[in-house]
């Protein structure tokens, strides 16, 4: 008798651990990387394909490697914007690390290219200096490093696809002034040193202007060799 | 010296403390280990916090402190025999912490806590001296402070100390349990909570009167309320539990930390252990007011108050029902509930409005390492929409906070987010 009592006991606890686990869970935010990044959405979009901001910048589908580096230096202040520095500082790396993963994971589409009112000769100066470079300034083509499609390389350098005219001078502008900067051995300030504001303006007029390729993965590390050493690119 | 060994009210109380720690399942380190002790007891000071530098050095100082009255570096804590304090003795370290003074008889200003830490003992004040002594050196010179006229006078500091420095270590009392009296030692001592959690007046001084009251951090525009009064942060309503995860974890059922509280949670407290946070709790629920004053009323005509109010009650139901529930129920500890949230209804409406502006991420913790985050909404909202929605929240579900205006909100938009 008092075995069967104490065994429905047991069952009746157990029942009622079960029922107040689920009603825990349902009481719960989802157990999802989309819940925990929602504090990103508003200015970064959804699946961080960027917002009607011209100067927040798509996130989804750049090399995690990449976006960790950027998360990092925004986490220590490195890279200055004091929204992002606040929100970052006291997350764990670990964490910062999954925040890159689910955002490089996404793959929402790109906007269609907006209308561009640079002059066709900006936009032909935009293109020599993207493709070409310019060598008597020991300026290197973009694509020498960020790929022959611009699409990037694991792990560290982001493609240049899908950014507007504004975010991209924007960022080159914080190169040229030292304001945005990376570990050393920091390459894109180098480059971005022999850079004119002439040529800020139309290499970001160019880059808006280009629709993207359907693959817009980042090429595997190691696929072509730099041209030169690149703190951020690891070892 | 002001050394109290001989005290048998608090060697009754060292007994009952070391009986404790030994019955602990998480135990502090043994004391036989003072190179680990003193760690632990420097996380609970938090040194970390000011003396290193952002990407910089542990503990090799540098880093920036703006203060209403210029801008102070911390010093290198490093054991560097040139330019840390390496040529200390643990006499010196502990003159440092208990009266403030450098080897020479220098004066420390007040950005260094001493004003609490002089309530640590000396067997504490030594074992983090043998902590300091145990880590790498680093030869990183002193950057010299950045003070405005008058006050790059290190003579002022005399004043200043006699108005608000009071020497001497913590003494129990002897009518509270061993718990409450660790939990006050670690909070009024190495924790140095009243630097912020008390109001600061125009001379950057705290009276003892007013400890714990609250008040609006300088340069940081953000309102460390107060541990005393159950209208703000003071703790008498709730259980011991979910103060101990508030503190542990940065998150509780009955609400999250934010701004300059999430550092305090991020590199200090998460390390203590049980009984010590535990003893932090007991405390703190013990020095809350079983009465405070009022909430003042709201400075808006009632007429502007009910039209914000019921744009607040839109704006809320578009923007912030979603996660924190329709009646602000939340879904905590992640979403924190706005209704019965004392940081929510508090008479200073700077924190609410601050965290609709910037959102924000509780910190990482051991016990919540992926914290969830509120959005910023100050590209989204307008000043009079945030005005609306933290009136709303401050007076929905019997909150019983006061409506806002479209100015407060407004001016809490160029408070430094760094």
């Amino acid at each position: 008798m008092f075995a069967r009592a104490a065994a429905t006991a047991v069952v009746m606890i157990t029942l009622a651990a079960i029922d107040g686990a689920a009603a825990q869970i349902a009481n719960q935010p989802p157990d999802t990387m989309a819940a925990r990044v929602e504090a990103c959405t508003p200015c970064h979009g959804n699946k961080g394909e960027g917002t009607s901001d011209v100067y927040f910048p798509r996130l989804a589908g750049k090399p995690a490697g990449y976006l960790y580096n950027q998360l990092l230096a925004f986490k220590s202040g490195r890279r200055k914007y004091p929204p992002m520095n606040y929100l970052l500082e006291f997350l764990t790396e670990p964490y910062l690390q999954q925040m890159a993963d689910y955002f490089a994971d996404q793959h929402p589409p790109l906007p269609p290219v907006a209308a561009n009112d640079a002059s066709q000769e900006v936009l032909q100066r935009g293109q020599l200096l993207v493709s070409r470079g310019d060598p008597q300034r020991q300026i290197p083509a973009c694509g020498s490093c960020h790929g022959p499609a611009l699409t990037g390389m694991e792990p560290g350098i982001p493609g240049l696809l899908g950014l507007r005219p504004n975010y991209i001078s924007a960022q080159l502008g914080a190169w040229r002034y030292g304001t945005r900067t990376a570990k050393a051995p920091d390459c894109m300030q180098q480059v971005a040193a022999r850079l004119t504001e002439e040529d800020v303006t139309a290499v970001a007029a160019w880059l808006a202007s280009r629709q993207a390729p359907v693959n817009l993965a980042p090429v595997p590390k190691g696929t072509y060799v730099l041209p030169f050493a690149c703190g951020s690119e690891g070892d | 010296m002001g050394m109290r060994w001989c005290s048998p009210i608090l060697g009754v109380w060292l007994l009952l403390l070391t009986g404790s720690i030994v019955e602990a399942q998480q135990a502090a380190p043994p004391a036989s280990n003072i190179v680990a002790r003193g760690e632990y007891l420097a996380r609970a000071g938090d040194c970390i916090a000011c003396h290193t530098a952002p990407e910089g050095r542990t503990f090799a100082g540098g880093r920036a402190m703006p203060t209403p009255f210029g801008t102070l570096y911390s010093s290198n804590i490093t054991p560097d025999r040139e330019t840390g304090i390496g040529k200390w003795t643990a006499e010196d370290f502990y003159k440092s912490m208990h009266y403030g003074r450098f080897p020479d008889g220098g004066l420390m200003y007040p950005a260094m806590p001493f004003a609490s830490y002089t309530k640590v003992t000396r067997a504490d004040t030594d074992a983090i001296f043998a902590y300091l002594k145990s880590i790498p050196p680093v030869n990183q010179r002193n950057r010299e402070h950045d003070l405005r006229f008058p006050y790059d006078n290190r003579q002022l500091i005399l004043g200043w100390r006699t108005l608000f420095f009071s020497e001497g270590e913590f003494k129990p009392d002897p009518t509270k349990s061993a718990e409450w009296n660790r939990g006050a030692y670690l909070v009024e001592g190495l924790g140095h909570c009243g630097m912020c959690h008390s109001p600061i007046n125009a001379l950057g001084g705290t009276s003892q009167s007013d400890a714990f009251k609250g008040g609006l951090i300088p340069m940081q525009n953000w309102y460390a309320p107060s541990l005393t009064s159950n209208r703000e942060a003071g703790l008498g309503d709730w259980s011991i539990k979910d103060i101990t995860n508030l503190l542990q974890t940065g998150v509780s059922a009955r609400g999250v930390v934010y701004g300059p509280m999430a550092e305090v949670v991020h590199n200090s407290l998460q390390y203590l252990n049980d009984d010590d946070t535990r003893a932090m709790a007991v405390y703190l629920k013990g020095i809350a007011e079983a009465s405070s004053p009022p909430p003042a009323s709201s400075a808006l005509p009632s007429t502007e108050s009910s039209l914000l109010i019921s744009l607040g009650k839109t704006v809320y139901d578009k923007n912030c029902a979603s996660c924190h529930g329709a009646q602000g129920e939340g879904k905590p500890p992640h979403w924190p509930p706005l209704a019965n949230n004392q940081s929510i209804e508090m008479q200073s409406a700077v924190n609410p409005i601050r965290m609709v502006l910037n959102g924000g991420y509780p910190p990482g913790t051991k016990g919540n390492p992926m914290p969830y985050g509120m959005p910023p909404f100050a590209g989204l909202l307008s000043d009079n929409e945030v005005a609306a929605v933290v009136s709303y929240v401050r007076t929905a579900w019997g909150n019983r906070g006061t409506p806002v205006s479209a100015r407060e909100a407004n001016e809490l938009r160029s408070a430094p987010l760094n």
